[in-house]
């Protein structure tokens, strides 16, 4: 469902991903890892179509469409969904309405019909309840005001709601508590499905003891430098980088 | 005289263009002011003779006074000797059918939703036109006259209604309260004058009247509203439809009274043409616009949304006489491009326990520059004196401006000020979250404008509300992305 071969992706006149190749196949798991700066957020932010990371070269194929010619709003559209490391705030805007624009759009490009308001709260309700969110956020203005822990739940709410294909997790579990990160975990737990891909990126190898991933990637200076199981992770836990620092010390 | 006469030419030639072939009689005022100008706007206007010295009262008191240099925004030296003053009957271009008319101006009809029996007469169509309107008119004017509430044109009113006009023109704006009041009340070619008698409620909002003549008022409108003990009216004005018009200044005055417990609202919608993306052309729109609540208990409460024109100053305005008397003051003010704005309130408490509430809302786009300037004055006599201010600022993209100048004057201690001001941003990354959820760009400035600007559009009638949303995503059409 998601192809991605020889990526090479620079901003501000530096490059950051080389070579980049990774095949994510429908209802699978993928964990990604790294130190810092390794590119991370870069492949996500990328992969949602942020203008600002330049593609150098490279092919993203999606769902059998060439992703990189689609913009970012489209690609929303067509099932990728990204929950930011670090969510926005908007002001003025709250999440009921902010999300009935946002279901609307992608309807709308499916060639329905906007949801009527009984069906959408109904929507609602139930997605809050996976995410064990209080029906009082949804009123106030999105992520304004809200802890950093709430930010990110309300992420998981959000890709709850548009039920996307292709779920990028950019650090979702960074600065949750344990109970906020059993819930999140099982949030994602319950919407996966044999169509629905993630690509989890982490640092933490506590998250993936909820959430089995069936990969799990190390990278390292703009590229996967190691792959494997669950195992991976506690592997790094127990060692940290620095065997991998060693082992790719040309790439920096 | 030369120059009067190339005037008139270019207007005939032009008419004769659009196939008139009878002769439509033109009368022009000589181009410039002068005291004769104003004797003959008088006397065409057929107006007694207290009107005329009223007029000339207001002209040399403008001749003594300078324009005013004090806004934060920057215009061209305005030449009043290259205005004319008067024209009898400024014919529009006549058009046969919608499908004669500019496509753009179309597509923003369409994208408004404005009917197409109104788009007709917003664009001057001819059919039907002049029969449609008046029997709308008609039967409009009989069941407002069965209440005893008078609506008509204010020259009209001054030839009917000499005590009412006497009493109350110039009462809230005097002549020479500024320089382009001075001006307004030397030239004022029409506008409307209402009266509302004693605890009578107007069953309708003053509006579709109004659009529908919204025609050929001029660029020195004069709108008087009075609102006797225990009556409510609301008033509407303007149209979000793009209004081109070849005067390039504009200004009014509008004047509103209100008498013990009566109420009166006035929502404005203004979308004059604001100039092409590089800033020619387009309208200077300097407004004086003033309510004063006289009675007790009394309400005036003014509601604007503001897109238009190149440039826009007016501070619509609240005299707080009457014990308890209230002031509410609700603004959108969008500058996009060139645009320039000045605008804002001014809240003078003079009656005990008199409350106001500011809500301003600006948003500035482009190259544009945003101002408001809000004043609260509490007088002495001001026991107990409530005023609440809340002004945001949206800026879209970094190369437009927001300002915020905040007037306190206080001068009794009784009362509560409370002032809040804001500046959000729409930015890069809040565009690319929206994105990420699968808004266009378009779709997402409309729904944060929308939800910045809730507070005020809740206070327009139902069917402006609407209108008024679609009006401002028309207006920030490509302003980010
Ligand atoms: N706008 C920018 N201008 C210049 N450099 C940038 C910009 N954005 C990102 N970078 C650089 O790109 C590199 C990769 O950043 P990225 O955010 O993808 O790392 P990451 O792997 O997600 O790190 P972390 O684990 O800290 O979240 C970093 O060195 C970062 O400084
Ligand atoms: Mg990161």
């Amino acid at each position: 469902m998601l192809s991605i071969k020889n990526l090479n992706v620079g901003i501000a006149e530096k490059q950051i991903l080389r070579d980049f190749n990774l095949e994510i196949k429908p209802g699978e798991i993928h964990a990604i890892m790294g130190p810092n700066g390794t590119g991370k957020s870069t492949l996500a932010s990328t992969l949602a179509g942020k203008e600002d990371y330049e593609v150098l070269s490279g092919e993203v194929s999606f769902n059998g469409k060439n992703l990189l010619e689609m913009s970012a709003d489209e690609r929303a559209r067509e099932g990728v969904f990204l929950a930011f490391q670090y969510p926005v705030e908007i002001p003025g805007v709250s999440t009921t309405n902010f999300m009935k624009a946002a279901v609307n759009a992608k309807r709308k490009h499916n060639g329905l019909e906007p949801m009527d308001a009984k069906d959408f709260l109904k929507l609602m309700k139930e997605k809050l309840a996976l995410v064990e969110m209080n029906k009082e956020f949804t009123s106030r203005s999105i992520n304004e005001g809200f802890s950093g822990g709430e930010k990110k739940r309300n992420e998981i709410f959000q890709m709850a709601m548009l039920e996307p294909t292709l779920c990028l997790l950019d650090e979702t579990d960074s600065g949750l508590d344990i109970d906020a990160l059993r819930i999140v975990a099982n949030g994602v737990n319950q919407l996966k499905n044999k169509d629905r891909s993630f690509l989890i990126i982490t640092h933490y190898q506590r998250l993936l003891n909820y959430i089995v991933p069936d990969y799990v990637h190390v990278m390292y200076g703009g590229k996967i430098v190691k792959s494997g199981g669950k195992e991976l992770a506690l592997k790094l836990e127990e060692q940290g980088y620095d065997w991998i620092k060693e082992e790719n010390s040309e790439l920096v | 005289m030369a120059e009067n006469d190339k005037i008139i030419d270019e207007v005939v030639a032009n008419d004769y263009k659009y196939g008139f072939t009878t002769n439509i009689e033109q009368e022009f005022a000589a181009v410039g002011l002068s005291e004769d100008t104003v004797r003959f706007i008088s006397a065409k206007k057929n107006e007694p003779e207290w009107m005329l010295e009223w007029r000339l009262k207001a002209y040399k008191a403008w001749l003594k006074m300078e324009q005013p240099k004090w806004q934060n925004v920057h215009f061209p030296n305005i030449d009043f000797q290259s205005i004319i003053y008067y024209a009898a009957q400024k014919k529009k271009k006549v058009i046969n059918s919608l499908d004669d008319v500019d496509p753009e101006i179309r597509a923003t009809y369409d994208k408004l939703g404005i009917p197409i029996q109104e788009q007709k007469l917003l664009a001057g169509v001819a059919v039907d036109y002049v029969m449609d309107s008046e029997s709308v008119i008609t039967t409009f004017r009989e069941s407002l006259k069965e209440k005893g509430i008078i609506f008509c044109s204010i020259s009209e009113a001054i030839r009917e209604q000499p005590e009412l006009v006497k009493q109350y023109l110039g009462s809230v704006v005097p002549q020479r309260d500024n320089y382009y009041a001075a001006l307004n009340s030397a030239v004022f070619s029409d506008g409307s004058f209402v009266f509302i008698p004693k605890g009578v409620r107007c069953p309708m909002e003053l509006s579709t009247y109004f659009r529908i003549n919204a025609e050929n008022t001029g660029q020195f409108e004069r709108t008087l509203i009075i609102a006797e003990e225990g009556s409510y009216v609301s008033y509407l004005e303007g149209c979000t439809a793009p209004m081109r018009d070849e005067n390039q200044l504009h200004a009014a005055v509008v004047e509103l009274v209100t008498l013990d417990n009566a109420e009166i609202k006035y929502s404005t919608v203004q979308n004059w043409y604001p100039g092409d993306k590089e800033g020619k052309g387009g309208i200077y729109n300097f407004v004086t616009k003033r309510g004063m609540c006289k009675g007790k208990n009394s309400k005036i409460s003014w509601t604007q949304v503001e897109t238009g024109s190149a440039i826009t100053w007016k501070y619509p305005s609240c005299i707080l006489k009457g014990d308890n008397s209230i002031g509410e003051f609700y603004s959108v003010a969008v500058t996009n491009n060139y645009q320039q704005a000045d605008t804002g309130t001014k809240m003078i408490h003079i009656g005990k326990n008199t409350k106001s509430r500011i809500v301003s809302k600006g948003i500035s786009a482009g190259k544009s520059q945003n101002s408001y300037r809000g004043q609260v004055q509490v007088h002495k006599t001001a026991d107990n004196a409530y005023n609440s201010s809340q002004c945001d600022s949206l800026l879209i993209g970094d190369k437009c401006g927001a300002h915020t100048f905040p007037y306190l004057e206080i001068k009794n201690m009784t009362g509560k000020v409370e002032h809040e001001a804001t500046t959000s941003k729409i930015g890069e990354d809040l565009l690319f979250y929206c994105n990420q959820r699968g808004l266009t760009n378009e779709e997402a400035v409309s729904m944060i404008i929308n939800g910045y600007c809730k507070e005020v559009f809740k206070q327009l009638p139902m069917e402006f509300m609407v209108e008024a949303q679609k009006l401002l995503s028309i207006s920030l059409e490509g302003s980010v992305g």
